[in-house]
């Protein structure tokens, strides 16, 4: 069983978060993950045995090559990940609202 | 029930929805002025917004940072491209990590909704990866926000 302890950690890195919100959109190989990230494969690779460790990624083998794809708990980890901007975002609008209330009520005292 | 509405769309766009209770007019007002901009778009508990530089023109420049208190900062810079009053705004802009992120091109805008206004902000990034790199830094900063919350609870 992989424990949550491992999904948090293999979470705390920028790049590792990178690479599976790439795999969110569909399975990729070693090289097709190195490149945008200026990255060499072995240091990808590294990433990716961590992120296969903590259970959010699997691999299949289809001749020399390894193609990754999420794997369920990387799928709800990417799901989390777009309700946790959501809510950075939700935090904003919601002082927006505060704002836009003290105008119109500012508005209304010129009036008087 | 939520206002807001994020998702992605395609392989470089990210859209996000929300109405507010405001005719068109005080929601775009509150998005060009910087006085109003200061007060709201501040990211995660405890975090202010020390310099916001907002030159309301096409070509005008974006200057945005953000400090939360303990040392820690980002920058944000851009350029205005387009101003409809009170309907659109197009701006690319880029975070500074320190290194520049590729530019994200946003159009926001702001439709009537019986009284009050639906906004509706596209963001176009180069490609797929730009975009992936950019919802991980969004993540990034609500992680920490999460955290501080934590921090509260115990």
């Amino acid at each position: 069983m992989h424990g949550l302890d491992a999904a948090f950690s293999a979470l705390a890195d920028p790049t590792r978060r990178a690479i599976l919100a790439r795999l969110a959109k569909g399975e990729a190989t070693v090289m097709e993950l190195a490149n945008p990230f200026k990255m060499t494969q072995p240091a990808i690779s590294q990433h990716l045995k961590v992120l296969e460790d903590a259970g959010l990624v699997v691999g299949r083998v289809e001749g020399t090559k390894r193609p990754r794809r999420l794997a369920k708990a990387g799928i709800e980890a990417m799901d989390q990940w777009l309700a946790i901007l959501r809510k950075a975002l939700e935090r904003n609008y919601d002082r927006l609202d505060e704002v836009l209330a003290s105008m119109e009520r500012q508005k209304k005292g010129e009036k008087r | 029930m939520s206002k807001l509405t994020l998702k992605t769309e395609g392989d470089t766009h990210v859209v996000v929805t929300r109405r507010f209770a405001a005719p068109p007019e005080a929601v775009y007002r509150a998005h060009v002025d910087p006085k109003l901009v200061q007060q709201w778009m501040l990211g995660p508990e405890g975090w202010s917004m020390p310099v916001c530089v907002n030159e309301a023109r096409p070509g005008g420049k974006i200057h945005y940072e953000w400090a939360n208190g303990k040392g820690g900062g980002f920058r944000l810079t851009g350029e205005f491209l387009e101003l409809e009053p009170y309907s659109r705004i197009v701006h690319v802009e880029r975070m500074h990590l320190p290194d520049p992120t590729p530019d994200n091109h946003i159009e926001t805008r702001f439709d009537a909704e019986d009284t009050g206004t639906l906004m509706t902000m596209r963001m176009t990034l180069p490609n797929v990866q730009t975009r992936a790199a950019m919802l991980a830094t969004g993540m990034e900063r609500g992680m920490e926000a999460s955290y501080v919350r934590l921090e509260g609870m115990l």
